[in-house]
């Protein structure tokens, strides 16, 4: 067993070839950030922010349809406070609510189920926005108003699936050699969720929790398994010798948040989530439609849903706005060359600016 | 029975809410005078302030809205190294609003103020259609001392910063109320003189004082570092929390340095004198668990170093600070 000062120096030591590694989860951004991370590992070692951060890949279309709802009569949008000031095509909800929009800000979806038993003449439109982590919530909460007979809440979902993304990742970007697995989604979709990818992609996926312990312990692992195992030679897709001189072998995953993820996840989150919900095509903002990536209520319980189909529509990213690219690593927030100066936490141009957990608005809060 | 617009019309019931509630907890000489205003002597420096307060629930684990108005505008003065003398208050409240619910935080503004050992002078009462909410500003007069001189504009190299308790108390609390979350979580609200008059009396050479209110200590330190052009460097290490607290913030991914707290206070003291100032500090009761936190140094912002030996930047609270999504 090692001590996590031991894992400090490995990783600050590290002299070998480039590494760059994706954590995929707005809240290892957070955290990597929090506990100074970047700061105790090697400049070889590149941390790269990906596009787990529900609110930055929210297309323009969606925010659009809240803000209908939320200006129509009897009606009121009910939503994470994170969302509100994500840009639609010309409004945020933040924006509307001066306007005589009706939006009230959530800390749990279940509250809604009150305000809709004590208001019956009021549809409550929830902003259904997640991973798999957040998507069984909204379920219970639908079969909570269906076993109290509740009929005037929907659901506008923008659900998304994390495996689809990942895939994505690994047909378009190649520069990355391993993932930090995100941990909340992990506990619900299984450690074993990953293991397809990792063979098919031979990358090595590490699932960890969100101490900083816990993710260096997760670079450390990546690190290892890249140079033992070694990664596909860039240049040369035939060449199965790899950079660091060792033979091409298949990659794994290493479920390293063992306390809180099993190998098959969470059965009954999983069970909620196939009885509600079907999958679907989803629109992911900077990476465009990805097929199966979204969940939707079944047809048998369209009498919730808000019409949350098809909203793939995106405003183009203003000029210069870089956030398609920092989104999947190809660049950091500050390569962009608007970062810090006409876009900012308080001015913001595109989503990875807006959201507290996106690329940009973590990266300005911190370096 | 509730507040109704009548009450704010300057007629008969505004006069008997008067006597019955704001007459009998905050009754002395220069306010019993009912005059158009209040006549005061006060010679020399003075510092002035005003805040207002908006804060649901009205009542809380620790404290209510009473209690929150008068030591804010206290502590304000305070920091500034005055010592608290006048309050003024100014009360916006709805109609609907409980005459019960008005009269135990009136009682808690009257016990407050002579806690605080301050008078109310002046004060003025609006009723507006609404929910039964309250609304109240408070503002306030302290004298200064001519040798003593408290700035945020005032760090130099070398100073010491303490902070004088666990942070994130009072928004944890407000934050459970709100969700219905049932735990022991009080609110911090509290006058922080007994510590301002301890620093003094111990002969600590003081250079900036501010109460970590809205904005979180994070904010606070980035508007020191700004104003005396220098760098402060904290330790995460050092920072104290209660453990029910940092559960709740951990829970919610709330970062505990832009949470607020309205009972404690940064005093960023000569070096020489840190030890002597902790010391202080812990002898009094808001101050218990204070801590030397951190450094002024040379250049600008704030860092700070995480627990594992890292290094991360500490800007200003961008945004409102709630709980993610995920």
């Amino acid at each position: 067993m090692m001590e996590i000062s031991q894992v400090i120096n490995y990783l600050k030591e590290y002299n070998g070839p480039e590494i760059k590694l994706m954590e995929v989860c707005g809240t290892h951004t957070a955290s990597i950030f929090k506990s100074g991370i970047r700061s105790l590992i090697s400049p070889e070692i590149k941390l790269i922010s990906g596009p787990g951060c529900p609110v930055c890949v929210t297309p323009t279309s969606y925010i659009d349809k809240c803000i209908d709802y939320a200006m129509m009569e009897n009606h009121v949008l009910v939503t994470f406070g994170d969302m509100i000031k994500v840009p639609g095509q010309s409004a945020s909800l933040s924006g509307v609510k001066g306007e005589g929009a009706k939006v009230e800000i959530m800390y749990s979806p279940f509250e809604v189920i009150e305000k809709a038993t004590t208001n019956p003449n009021i549809t409550y439109v929830i902003a259904a926005v997640g991973f798999e982590t957040t998507a069984p919530v909204y379920a219970l909460v639908i079969e909570e108003a269906i076993e109290k007979g509740i009929k005037n809440i929907k659901l506008l979902t923008s659900l998304k699936t994390v495996i689809p993304a990942l895939e994505w990742i690994c047909e378009n970007e190649e520069e990355i050699d391993g993932f930090i697995c995100p941990g909340h989604v992990s506990v619900i979709i299984g450690s074993e969720a990953y293991a397809e990818l990792a063979k098919k992609y031979k990358k090595p996926f590490s699932v960890a929790g969100f101490e900083p312990e816990h993710i260096l312990a997760a670079i450390y692992d990546l690190v290892r398994q890249i140079e033992e195992a070694g990664s596909e030679n860039k240049h040369e897709k035939e060449n199965t010798v790899n950079r660091f001189g060792t033979e091409d072998k298949t990659k794994t995953v290493h479920n390293l948040y063992k306390n809180a993820v099993k190998t098959e996840g969470n059965q009954k989150a999983i069970g909620i989530l196939n009885k509600y919900f079907d999958e679907g095509p989803a629109m992911w903002r900077g990476l465009g439609i990805i097929g199966g990536s979204g969940l939707y209520l079944k047809t048998k319980y369209e009498e919730f849903d808000g019409g949350s189909a098809g909203l793939d529509l995106d405003k183009e990213l203003p000029e210069g706005c870089c956030c398609g690219q920092v989104i999947v690593g190809r660049l950091n927030p500050n390569d962009c060359s608007l970062f810090g100066k006409a876009c900012n936490p308080t001015n913001p141009y595109g989503p990875c600016m807006v959201s507290s957990e996106g690329a940009c608005g973590i990266w300005y809060r911190n370096i | 029975m509730k507040i109704t617009m009548a009450h704010g019309s300057g007629g008969k019931d505004s006069a008997e809410l008067m006597a019955r509630i704001f007459g009998k907890h905050f009754s002395n000489d220069i306010l019993d005078k009912m005059e158009d205003a209040a006549v005061l002597q006060v010679n020399g420096k003075i510092a002035y302030s005003t805040d207002s307060f908006v804060v649901t629930p009205i009542v809380f684990n620790g404290g209510d809205i009473g209690k929150l108005c008068i030591c804010g505008t206290v502590n304000d003065l305070l920091m500034m190294g005055a010592q608290p003398k006048y309050i003024t208050c100014g009360f916006i409240l709805e109609e609907g609003l409980e005459i019960e619910t008005l009269d135990k935080i009136v009682k808690s503004m009257g016990e407050m103020a002579r806690e605080a050992g301050v008078e109310i002078v002046a004060g003025d009462t609006k009723v507006v259609e609404g929910n039964g909410g309250i609304f109240i500003n408070t503002s306030g007069i302290g004298l200064i001392q001519d040798e003593i001189n408290v700035s945020a504009s005032n760090c130099n190299v070398g100073d010491v910063v303490i902070l004088s308790g666990d942070l994130g108390d009072h928004h944890a609390c407000i934050l459970s109320a709100r969700m219905n979350m049932n735990n022991g979580i009080k609110s911090d609200s509290a006058c922080l003189a007994d510590i301002t008059n301890g620093l003094f009396k111990n002969g600590i050479r003081v250079n900036t004082m501010r109460d970590v209110t809205r904005g979180g200590l994070g904010t606070v330190l980035n508007e020191i570092a700004e104003k005396s052009s220098c760098s402060i460097e904290i330790n995460e290490i050092s920072l104290p929390m209660d453990e029910e607290v940092k559960a709740f913030a951990d829970i919610l991914g709330l970062d505990p340095m832009y949470m607020a707290n309205e009972g404690k206070m940064i005093a960023i003291v000569n070096g020489e004198d840190a030890e002597k100032a902790l010391k202080s500090m812990r002898e009094t009761l808001n101050g218990r668990n204070a801590a030397i936190i951190g450094y002024v140094k040379e250049g600008h912002g704030v860092k700070m170093i995480t627990r594992l030996g890292g290094s991360r930047v500490v800007d200003v609270l961008y945004g409102e600070g709630l709980p993610r999504i995920c």
